[in-house]
């Protein structure tokens, strides 16, 4: 199959170019190495959306921070994905850390954040009564945000779906040839052979590189190595719905050693969570470990003394895709015509994803494609959540279709309706994980205790043999025959 | 289903149907029975193990058989059992009425009004996020109820070589199950240096499988990309902190949970519900009656109980403190001025009583105290009750006792004579003490 353009990698930054591009009309496709989008770095981090204060001024991580911030408010409005804009405290505990957030102000407004403000202790306090009195000041960034990263992954995702872009799942990239232009579209100077690690093969003329931690791997398929992923391993704790209202902000400390320190925050699905540390590891390192969860316990405690780590539901752990460079290295690959590397996305990329688009569609125009509008674009996504529903909505959604009055997952109020129309969805999920991820099964406090075996039932009934059911990536079955 | 009940019963396993029955059968004629999934019974369904209904039907039952039972007995009335369904939230109204929100399939989102309300929702299993075991997040991990519902209720085999983690009493029991299935149990791990279950499981679910009982020991390490491969298991020092040098290594494809159990009240606590945080569940009275005059609360939800008799003996206590509520009229609404009760205090030796509190005005005679003791005693002990008024202390009760553990729920018997007084505020106190000071 040939294509004009091929993303390599369906997490938050593939799935935002892949969004940007289902606005032209180009015949794009994704490949995704597992069997789910979002299945790296984009399911297991903070998912801050973050002012844009911290990066150095003219970096590419400052710039497009600052325009992903501003964008996320329209995009996740029209494509329906849970944000919660809450603002963030960058608390400073002394005077060395005083000096650190005046200097992040000035870097702030260099960076063209708006709506910052140094608060003194008493005015922290009065807003976030539950922060350590050792607090001596903090930035306070009210354009801040938290979002679900899966979720946005999967808006991105299935609006390019739904506007003609192909995704190819289990589609593991092992090499990448340059072919004669002719052999793809003979319009384009450029032209590669992607192949995947079972044989499968497309063609396109031009390739973004978004593979994550792995994109040092996919660059070197094409070019001389230029850099090197250095994977940094992050944990967390998930708390349970109780803890809700211990912080109504995103509680950073100051920054050190190159991390954003420990963080407190709410998630916007109504939990709070605690972490990351930072580890260097290797790439599929998502390993807890006691002494990592007693540090973040230590810090998080730091700033709120009275978290309750007890109300803890769910630990886990996300790999930064950290590099040897200091920014995004978001370019064209010198001798690789047309291949783009979007590479070393590392915090902010969550926040810059909304901007990746843009910085996609510059460089691959300048690279050489032609790009026109589509007249018809869908750019809405809608869900139903049948917990956010009013009583009267409630009473006509069932009245419609009977299977949103059977509630599956107890504790987070979620419908059969809900899993069905997730399994029904534009991507649909083969995993437990995946449904979660879709409509929030088995994400509340008993961890799918009770309605895994329902949701497997239904997963089987959307046709997947019983041992092909997997938790999450391929390998994590579940069942291992029948009695 | 109506709109306007005398008592609504939330959940029908063995804790509601017995609740609902008994509530019946003392005169309650508008009862409705609300149900989450398809059929009653809760958890007996998938409890298919015999051992169920020694105490209450004097006879060996499986799970699904004593469920049976309740729900024929339950025919013979005209409570209204509603199936799939959920109750999203209640709470009190002015007029002394409760309002009780629910779906399901059939009758859509429905508001339905009541005198009283009977919590049975009963308990879930602590999950791996509440205990941080470190280490990967593989396919493979289960809580010991879950394997348990998708080998007896779904019929999938969960796995092959397997390590129980915790020596509670779902975990004990599956051991035997998933061994009699075929699978490898290689180890049941046990933090404590004792059983959270009972003797009589240790011996017919472990011994008799030549399974190992690793007391004081942990699981320190989950191994494993996609499905576990290993768990390291450790042993632990009295400060339950992992012993360096002690690790054992076990080649396994599954870990199973039995970790605990945790009284399901996100409802109650919606709702304004006084939570005791020993307990994890209601205060409740000696009618089992919460501090929200007119909900009452029984089985699992108040503690967790070692034996379904038990449950059903709570809850037809439930159900007749919620009649006598319904049918004297006294459906105020307003909460109790706890100057009308007497607590239960414990010492250091006890984790937490049920009841907490008992009404001064009491019509019974006899009040049993349930409480669990925080470590094992082996030789004899004397559970000795007080009467306190801050004061001073008179001792009105004790009790010996030649066993206790903290994984055995003990019961005490007190005649209310013993300690009515009217006129004067005072607490009682249970404690356990050596038997020579009580000489």
């Amino acid at each position: 199959m040939n294509y004009d353009v091929a993303i390599i990698g369906c997490g938050v930054t593939g799935a935002a170019v892949a969004y940007e591009l289902s606005k032209y009309n180009l015949k794009t496709v994704i490949l995704e190495a597992e069997n789910d989008v979002a299945a790296g770095t984009t399911k297991a981090n903070s998912g801050i959306l973050h002012a844009g204060y911290d990066p150095k001024p003219g970096s590419l991580m400052a710039i497009l921070n600052v325009l992903g911030n501003e964008y996320a408010r329209s995009v996740c409005k029209k494509l329906d994905v849970p944000v919660k804009w809450c603002g963030s405290f960058v608390c400073a505990f002394g005077k060395e850390d005083d000096m650190t957030v005046k200097e992040l102000y000035g870097r702030g407004l260099r960076n063209r954040v708006s709506d910052m403000e140094i608060l003194k202790a008493e005015q922290i306090k009065k807003l976030e009564p539950n922060l350590s009195d050792k607090v001596t000041s903090a930035l306070y960034a009210k354009t801040a945000g938290v979002v679900s990263p899966w979720e946005l992954c999967l808006a991105f995702a299935e609006t390019a779906v739904k506007n003609g872009t192909e995704l190819k799942r289990n589609f593991k990239v092992s090499s990448i040839k340059k072919i004669p232009c002719e052999q793809c579209n003979k319009e384009y100077k450029s032209a590669y052979s992607i192949t995947s690690d079972d044989g499968q093969s497309v063609n396109a003329s031009f390739v973004i590189n978004a593979a994550g931690v792995y994109a040092d791997e996919i660059h070197s398929l094409v070019s001389k190595p230029a850099y090197k992923i250095k994977p940094s391993r992050g944990q967390y704790y998930l708390l349970d719905h109780e803890a809700n209202g211990i912080v109504s902000r995103v509680i950073f400390q100051c920054p050190s050693n190159g991390t954003k320190g420990i963080l407190v925050a709410p998630t916007c699905h109504g939990n709070i969570i605690a972490g990351p540390d930072a580890v260097s590891t290797e790439k599929d390192d998502l390993a807890v470990t006691s002494k990592g969860l007693e540090y973040i316990a230590e810090l998080a405690k730091k700033s709120v003394p009275s978290l309750d780590l007890s109300l803890s539901i769910r630990n886990f752990a996300g790999v930064r895709a950290n590099s040897t460079e200091d920014d995004f290295i978001i370019e064209e690959v010198p001798e690789s015509k047309g291949f783009i590397d979007f590479a070393g996305i590392k915090s902010p990329g969550l926040t810059a994803s909304f901007a990746m688009g843009d910085a996609a569609l510059m460089l691959l125009e300048k690279a050489g494609l032609h790009i026109e509008q589509k007249k018809k674009f869908i750019d809405s996504r809608k869900k139903i959540r049948f917990a956010e529903l009013s009583s009267e909505e409630k009473v006509e959604l069932i009245k419609d279709n009977y299977t949103y009055g059977r509630i599956v997952c107890r504790c987070e109020s979620i419908t059969e309706g809900e899993i069905l129309a997730a399994l029904n969805s534009t991507i649909a999920p083969v995993s437990v994980d995946g449904v979660k991820r879709r409509c929030n099964a088995g994400m509340g406090r008993c961890q799918g205790g009770f309605c895994s075996p329902r949701v497997i039932k239904l997963l089987i009934d959307s046709g997947i043999e019983p041992e092909n059911i997997m938790q999450d990536k391929n390998g994590s079955y579940i069942i291992t025959g029948e009695m | 289903m109506n709109s306007v009940y005398d008592l609504v019963v939330i959940g029908a396993g063995p804790a509601g149907l017995a609740a609902a029955y008994e509530a019946w059968n003392k005169g309650v004629k508008k009862i409705l029975l609300v149900e989450r999934s398809s059929e009653t019974g809760g958890i007996l369904n998938q409890c298919i193990h015999n051992g169920f209904g020694l105490h209450h039907f004097k006879e060996e039952l499986t799970g699904p058989e004593y469920a049976a039972r309740f729900a024929s007995m339950l025919k013979s009335t005209g409570v209204e059992v509603a199936l799939e369904s959920m109750v999203l939230d209640f709470k009190e109204c002015e007029d002394g009425f409760k309002t009780v929100h629910l779906v399901n399939p059939k009758d859509g989102f429905c508001e339905i009004k009541t005198k009283a309300v009977i919590l049975a929702m009963g308990c879930r299993e602590r999950s791996r996020g509440a205990i941080g075991i470190p280490g990967t997040r593989p396919a493979g991990i289960f809580t010991a109820g879950t394997a348990q519902r998708l080998i007896n209720c779904e019929g999938y085999m969960v796995g092959k070589r397997v390590v129980i983690l915790g020596s509670g009493d779902i975990g004990l029991i599956m051991a035997r199950r998933l061994t009699l299935s075929g699978a490898k149990v290689l180890a049941c791990v046990e933090l404590m240096p004792y059983s959270g279950g009972l003797a009589r499981n240790i011996a017919q679910c472990l011994n008799d499988f030549n399974i190992p009982l690793y007391l004081s020991h942990t699981i320190t390490d989950i191994i494993g990309k996609e499905r576990v491969e290993k768990v390291i298991v450790s042993k632990v020092d009295e400060k339950r902190k992992p012993v360096a040098g002690s690790e054992i290594e076990f080649e396994c494809d599954t870990v199973l949970l039995s970790v605990g159990l945790l009284p399901e009240n996100e409802l109650s606590k919606n709702a304004g519900i006084k939570i005791d945080r020993r307990t994890k569940g209601p205060f409740v009275f000696e009618n089992r009656e919460t501090l929200t005059s007119g909900v009452f609360a029984c089985g699992n939800v108040v503690h967790v109980h070692d034996l379904v008799d038990y449950v059903t003996k709570e809850s037809e206590t439930a159900g007749k403190g919620a009649a006598q509520y319904i049918l004297s009229q006294q459906n105020s609404g307003a909460s109790f001025n706890l100057k009308d009760a007497v607590e239960v205090l414990t010492d250091e030796n006890i984790s937490y009583t049920v009841p907490q509190y008992i009404h001064k005005n009491t019509e019974e005679k006899v009040v049993s105290i349930f409480f669990r003791v925080r470590s094992v005693y082996k030789t004899d002990a004397l559970i000795a009750v007080y009467k306190t008024d801050g004061k001073t202390k008179t001792r009105i009760a004790s009790f010996k006792r030649e066993h206790m553990a903290p994984g055995e729920m003990e019961q005490i018997n007190i005649a209310v004579s013993q300690f009515t007084d009217t006129q004067n505020d005072f607490k009682i106190l249970v404690a356990i003490e050596k038997p020579e000071e009580a000489e």
